[in-house]
């Protein structure tokens, strides 16, 4: 039997998409559904029965210091870690991409120095960052006390310890950032450059709003939701440098859906924390695909 | 006037533009013409300011203008791709240039919305954006991106940014090179009128020698980096200074016949009343001066036929088996393929080029004395 064209386009269609799709079903969409209607549970793991309790863990999670602790926390971490890295990410990338052009080498280098703490594993990083900021025998402290000054403590400091962790984040992204960012100004056509030069935008200054940042629209778009995302989602350097210590004073929230799930068990409650935590993420991509993709692309 | 003297440019090892001399009257209308990779885009970019030479100057109004930048030579270039600001609308885009130049920046940013002296500035840019864009045919595309614009309204957008100040020189980097046929026609027309209107000094790089001879005052021909000739159409025409440029210029490509290599002409041309010159020649002779007569004193056999309405082609194998282009009337009835045909030329459209050089030889009808 001869098929129609359209049904055997839709076949076509359904062969390409149909795989990634169940995987994406049964990996993601029901295991997400099936969270959900555990954060409604008293469900604790092992356990061989469960109670329906409403919206009580959303309601503990709200009340409890502890949990509204790690959402804080997490925002301020993000709030911190987002735009920095972002605004270090472009300057490092304008500065390498214009020294390319003068001595191709060592710009290829400093590349490769920003870029490492991207390659490298940051529970490993994490050691060195140990090492580096311990109160007296860390370098940065040694550093301090050799020009007279009493470092503090970077990491069991309650004021301080997650401002430490958004540099070590910062740190972790701006190489990738810098990657991205390479990659969409050597993208940019040369004649616009040429363009504004002869329309009389040739200065540093006016050459950046005319040409740069609107031709990286896209670039930069791209990478706010990669830092976004990631800063959300910070809990290596949590777990390995404090264990969201001391006093909860550099609890996230995926370290406490972490605790409450897999060191006291209460699948229910980190249920809960997941969900609320999946609603961040959602809505970060749910911004860049609604409003601004059709703002960058000029259409 | 702009003269470019001597003008050299090296990239590393390659020497794009070799000791190029050019002068471009006031007003005048002059075309570089030249195949892919000669350097054409090279030297716009040098004369406007966004590459400098290695060696050899550029004056404008007989002042050099080396240490000049871009903005203080005030020069307008359309260039080979647009090079539009995708961000931007159409009118934004015109009115970019005198925005940067005429506004400050309080007047062109959001707070020029609000003071009485910038909005004034800011619509009288815009009314001369309104007026260039309707010169140019566009003035209701002027909301739209340049995402959203075909080809030729790309260009004539690329055009009306280029119109919009008023500069000393217009350089057109290979502006109809995306137009279909009818709308390069027209708008070869309207840019040359452009040229008369403006009053302005045009340099028009094309590789398209129909373009170059019917827009340009004088057409200069670059072959390889170099200036292989400088002088007006008709000059390029009727006496290409070598080989390379008598093959380059004209429509239907030149036919080249070499000579014996003892010297003097083929003997096929022996009849034609071309005083035959004594070292190894090669006669170019174009299709369309080259005509079925019938007491020519060429004679060959009819090998193909191609119907061009206006006119007819002929290729003409000779006795000594070299093939001839030549072209009848429309209304010519030619014989069977295959029959004999006697061609005719006149000798003044017999151009000598000297066998090893490729160099003109003034010996067609002004006799052989000079490489005799
Ligand atoms: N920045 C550059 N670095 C190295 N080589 C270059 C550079 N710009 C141009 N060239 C070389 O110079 C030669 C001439 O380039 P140019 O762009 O002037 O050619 P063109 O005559 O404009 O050709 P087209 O008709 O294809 O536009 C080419 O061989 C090109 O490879
Ligand atoms: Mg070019």
């Amino acid at each position: 039997m001869r098929l129609s064209r359209k049904s055997r386009s839709v076949l076509t269609d359904i062969w390409l998409v149909g795989p990634a799709t169940c995987a994406m079903i049964v990996l993601i969409f029901i295991p997400v559904i099936i969270v959900a209607l555990m954060s409604f549970t008293d469900y604790q793991f092992g356990a061989r029965s469960f109670n329906w309790v409403g919206w009580q863990n959303y309601i503990v999670m709200l009340t409890d210091p502890t949990a509204r602790h790690a959402v804080t926390n997490t925002l301020v971490y993000a709030a911190i870690v987002i735009p920095a890295s972002i605004f270090l990410g472009l300057i490092v990338a304008l500065g390498l991409h214009h020294l390319a052009l003068k001595t191709p080498r060592f710009a290829s280098g400093l590349r490769a120095a920003y870029f490492l703490p991207v390659a490298a594993t940051l529970v490993a990083m994490a050691v060195v960052w140990q090492m580096l900021l311990h109160p007296s025998l860390g370098l940065l402290n040694q550093l301090l006390a050799a020009m007279g000054q009493q470092g503090p403590a970077w990491l069991s400091d309650r004021g301080l310890v997650l401002y430490t962790l958004a540099v070590i984040g910062i740190w972790q992204s701006v190489g990738y950032n810098m990657v991205l960012f390479l990659a969409g100004l050597a993208a940019i056509p040369s004649d616009l450059y040429d363009a504004a030069e002869l329309d009389g935008a040739g200065s540093g200054w006016n050459r950046f709003w005319t040409v740069t940042w609107p031709m990286l629209g896209p670039t930069t778009l791209f990478v706010t939701v990669i830092t976004a995302t990631g800063a959300f989602r910070v809990f290596e350097t949590v777990a390995t440098l404090t264990k969201g210590g001391p006093a909860f004073a550099s609890d996230v929230l995926v370290y406490a859906m972490y605790r409450e799930g897999f060191v006291y068990f209460k699948a229910g409650y980190s249920s809960a924390l997941t969900i609320v935590f999946f609603l961040l993420v959602l809505l970060v991509t749910a911004l860049k695909f609604g409003i601004l993709e059709k703002k960058v692309h000029y259409k | 006037m702009i003269e470019i003297d001597a003008v050299t440019r090296c990239f590393g090892e390659n020497t794009v533009l070799d000791n190029v001399s050019l002068v471009a009257e006031e007003g005048s209308f002059l075309a570089l013409l030249g195949p892919s990779g000669c350097g054409k885009s090279t030297l716009l970019r040098l004369i406007a300011g966004l590459d400098d030479p290695d060696a050899g100057c550029v004056r404008i109004k007989g002042r050099d203008i080396s240490g000049l930048s871009a903005v203080e030579r005030n020069v307008a270039m359309v260039f080979q791709s647009y090079a539009l600001y995708p961000h931007l609308s159409v009118a934004e885009n015109i009115g970019l240039p005198l925005a940067m130049r005429e506004l400050s920046r309080i007047d062109r940013s959001p707070l020029g919305r609000v003071f009485p002296a910038s909005r004034q500035r800011r619509s009288d840019t815009q009314a001369r954006v309104k007026k260039v864009a309707a010169s140019v045919g566009i003035s209701d595309l002027l909301d739209r991106k340049p995402g959203a614009l075909s080809g030729g309204q790309k260009q004539r957008v690329a055009l009306a940014r280029a119109l919009v100040r008023d500069p000393s020189v217009f350089l057109l980097d290979e502006p109809l090179s995306n137009l279909d046929a009818k709308l390069r026609v027209q708008m070869r027309a309207e840019i040359v009128a452009l040229n008369r209107a403006t009053g302005r000094t045009f340099i028009h790089v094309t590789h398209d020698q129909v373009e170059a001879m019917s827009m340009a005052d004088r057409v200069a021909v670059m072959l390889g980096g170099r200036v292989a000739q400088f002088g007006t159409p008709r000059e390029l025409y009727e006496t290409p200074s070598s080989r390379d440029v008598a093959a380059f210029v004209g429509t239907h490509p030149i036919t080249f016949v070499s000579g014996p290599k003892s010297g003097g002409l083929h003997p096929i041309f022996h009849g034609v009343g071309v005083p035959s010159p004594s070292g190894p020649v090669v006669i170019g002779i174009r299709p369309e001066h080259l005509t079925p007569a019938p007491q020519g004193p060429i004679t060959g056999r009819l090998h193909n036929i191609e119907y061009q309405g206006a006119e007819v082609l002929l290729d003409v194998i000779c006795d000594t088996g070299i093939t001839l282009r030549a072209t009848a009337t429309g209304d010519w009835q030619p014989p069977t393929p295959g029959s004999e045909i006697h061609l005719a030329c006149a000798p003044v459209h017999m151009h000598v080029f000297d066998a090893d050089s490729g160099a003109r030889l003034e010996a067609g009808h002004k006799g052989a004395a000079s490489c005799a």
